[in-house]
């Protein structure tokens, strides 16, 4: 693996080797020293054209627990402002030498952009981009819900366990990733949104199910896990995507009486940061079967094996 | 250029890919056009013509110069060049410059400029409203009565989407003759779009440009035309949908044209997979369903003419992320070989057809067909471009005439092209074989 941009084509045996050293990286977290050197001497570039303190202090840990140097860049600029290309930022860091850049961008295909524009010379690892892809919040989740629900993990796939995500999908790069890799790794997924937040052409995606209420949804199936998308407050005026937030929480919010329709081993995730009161209670957040605060711990271990698995992979995977 | 007062014999070329014919030019006029030996005068230049297709120039309806306001991306010489290589000897330059060609003086002045130039002739197009704002009626009328006797109104880039403000457009234009050029785009329906609306968009992440943004402003014009008894002219028909909806228009009466650029009997969506944003255009590459129906509705004459939306950007603004780069590609230069590539070697247009949608028809709608899109006939202007279509070349974007290089055909290879170009007799554009004539 040279880049880590989406998680469409992902192969099967590469989604199970990341999860495989996310499982190995998470062992030694829990060591009494935590660092490994790994990447000692390796340049890691935090490359965000969007604010993000959560990804970028995920992947800072990550790299920082692997012994390598980072910078962060912080890039910020509105998506009409050509003030900072990411043609000259890129060019700026190729010439500090760096060894993989991870890069969250407003524009989707960015990341792809960056890698295959000969700009840089590195690794990119796709932090997000726009409302394309996030391929880490993916195989985080993947592997959350691999350790909670798959009796050995180590060398499995998702098969057979059947996953909701509900929310904005038209908007989401979380489900833009997920719906690829966890159909990759076995998993049946159901997408559960109102029609105005689902893409015109998921319907050409048979490997997914869409529900437009969570309520047929949660009659229709016996969930492992169910994923709330956090709802963007700017998607509510003006494009009028719903009518009003409280008719949203009434049809898609987890509440604890739809929780109470989950089977008792499902699990609950949100990738953060969640609207508490409206696409989750404060109930469903805080029940002991969510999963929301070790989602954030489970992305430092997916991190680290995915700078492991781009800066030292080929010595270590054979 | 050189020019030359010498007279010119094109000997054994094929009038329009039929009859094989001599044509003798003389004082810029078809002196003679026969196929049997001409007797020329001593003096005279003469072409090996076998194997060449003789179509009288091209006219481009849709061009963007640029020029004023944004010379680093064309200007009228650099593009009046490319349109000269292509087979052009007329295009049409659209207003959205800056400052807009909503003012007498604004056209006159690209009208002039392209008279000094000379390699051919720049029509200016009109802007509809003032500044393109989409609010107030431009003095049209001053325009129509100027040194450059503007006939096609057009905000292209913007829709003129005030359902009132185009009824009173189609109404006004109807004073002089003119017609409506309309960027078919609900505003509303396509905000942030990025790219087609449909299964790759979704998988891309790229905010959707649905097809019934266009259908729909469509079908409202065309209703108001009839309503108003005017003349609307539908630019760069993109969709299936489109298709439909002004062959319903047409079989009803309605005085609608249409066009369709090259890009768009080529290039699907598909293409957009990469992000690279030399595939970014203004409306969007659609799927191959729709293209095979603008094909098939070019066959037919729904759609009347095919033109270029040549439309320049400097790299900055393409050599970038998807989001931040400009919409539109070059392409005066490949128009000619796509439309031999999907139309003709398909079987679906023969080389009449092609003289017919990229000359005739154009020269028509745009109101200068006193001048350009005649057929090649004994006393008529030698506006004539000589089509080589057994000479496959790639497309090699750097070596384009255009000051811009935006080219999404870079490494296409595409079966013929233009090699020379007459503009009332004076050769604009000789292909290396020709050169040497002209010394």
């Amino acid at each position: 693996m040279r880049h880590l941009l989406t998680t469409a084509g992902l192969a099967r045996e590469d989604a199970i080797r990341i999860l495989d050293t996310a499982a190995q990286m998470a062992a030694t977290q829990e060591r009494e020293t935590r660092k490994l050197p790994t990447l000692r001497g390796k340049t890691v570039v935090n490359l965000f054209f969007e604010d993000s303190t959560r990804t970028r202090i995920s992947f800072e840990a990550a790299a920082k627990r692997l012994s390598a140097d980072v910078i962060n860049f912080s890039a910020k600029g509105s998506s009409v402002s050509k003030g900072e290309s990411l043609k000259d930022t890129a060019l700026t860091l190729q010439a500090m030498g760096a060894d993989a850049v991870v890069v969250r961008h407003w524009a989707s295909g960015a990341a792809e952009r960056l890698a295959t524009s000969g700009w840089v010379h590195g690794s990119v690892l796709n932090a997000g981009d726009g409302t394309h892809q996030h391929p880490t919040q993916a195989l985080l989740d993947a592997y959350t819900i691999r350790k909670h629900l798959v009796e050995s993990p180590d060398g499995a796939g998702l098969d057979g366990l059947r996953v909701a995500i509900v929310g904005d999908v038209l908007h989401s790069r979380v489900a833009g990733s997920n719906g690829y890799l966890l159909t990759t790794l076995g998993a049946k997924v159901s997408v559960v949104a109102p029609p105005t937040l689902l893409p015109v052409g998921i319907t050409a995606r048979p490997e997914l199910e869409v529900f437009y209420t969570l309520d047929e949804a949660l009659d229709a199936h016996e969930f492992d896990a169910i994923m709330m998308l956090r709802v963007q407050r700017e998607r509510m005026t003006g494009a009028a995507f719903f009518p009003s937030p409280e008719e949203y929480t009434r049809m898609y919010g987890l509440d604890a009486a739809r929780m109470a329709r989950l089977p008792e081993q499902a699990i609950i995730m949100h990738p953060g940061p969640m609207n508490r009161g409206l696409e989750i209670s404060a109930e469903a957040a805080d029940a002991p079967n969510s999963v929301i605060v070790e989602q954030v711990a489970n992305g430092v271990a997916v991190r680290m094996a995915a700078l492991y698995l781009l800066l030292a992979g080929e010595e270590a995977a054979e | 250029m050189s020019s030359t007062a010498k007279p010119v014999l094109i000997e054994n070329v094929s009038l329009a890919g039929q009859v094989k014919t001599n044509l003798l030019i003389v004082d810029g006029e078809i002196a003679e056009a026969q196929g049997s030996p001409i007797d020329a005068p001593a003096d005279a230049i003469r072409i090996d013509a076998t194997g060449l297709i003789a179509l009288p120039g091209l006219v481009d309806l849709h061009t963007h110069l640029r020029e004023p306001g944004r010379e680093d991306a064309e200007t009228i010489e650099s593009g009046s060049r490319s349109a000269a290589r292509g087979g052009f000897t007329a295009i049409h330059a659209m207003a959205n410059t800056t400052p807009v060609a909503d003012s007498a003086g604004v056209v006159e002045q690209v009208w002039s400029r392209g008279r000094e130039v000379g390699l051919v002739d720049v029509y200016p197009v009109g802007a509809v409203t003032v500044g393109l704002g989409g609010t107030q009626l431009s003095e049209m009328g001053a325009m129509a009565m100027s040194r450059a006797r503007v006939r096609v109104f057009s905000d292209d880039g913007k829709c003129v989407s005030d359902p009132v403000i185009m009824r009173r457009a189609l109404e006004y234009v109807k004073t002089f003759g003119g017609v409506i050029a309309q960027h078919s785009q609900d505003p509303r329906l396509t905000e942030g779009a990025q790219m087609h609306e449909g299964i790759v968009s979704a998988e891309l992440g790229l905010t959707g440009w649905p097809a019934v943004a266009e259908e729909s402003i469509i079908a409202r014009d065309v209703l108001l035309t009839e309503h108003v008894g005017s003349r609307l002219h539908v630019c760069h028909v993109s969709t299936a949908g489109s298709v439909d909806i002004i062959r319903w228009a047409k079989a009803r009466g309605i005085n609608v044209t249409a066009e369709v650029m090259p890009h768009h009997l080529l290039l699907t969506d598909e293409s957009v997979r990469g992000y690279d944003a030399r595939f970014k255009v203004n409306p969007p590459l659609r799927t191959q369903a729709d293209v095979d129906a603008v094909r098939a509705g070019l066959a037919d004459g729904t759609i009347d003419i095919i033109a270029t939306d040549h439309a320049p950007h400097p790299d900055e603004d393409k050599d970038c992320e998807w989001g931040a780069a400009a919409m539109g590609m070059i392409g005066l230069e490949t128009a000619l070989g796509i439309v031999q590539k999907a139309m003709v070697d398909t079987g679906l247009m023969n080389w009449s057809q092609v003289a017919l949608r990229m000359s005739h028809l154009p020269a028509v709608i745009g109101g200068v067909a006193e001048a350009h899109g005649l057929n090649l006939d004994k006393g008529e202007a030698a506006n004539i471009t000589l089509v080589d279509p057994s000479a496959p070349w790639l497309v090699d974007p750097a070596k384009t005439a255009s000051r811009s290089n935006n080219s999404p055909f870079g490494g296409i290879e595409l079966p013929g092209r233009a090699v020379t170009t007459f503009l009332r007799g004076t050769p604009t554009y000789l292909d290396e074989r020709f050169e040497g004539l002209f010394a």
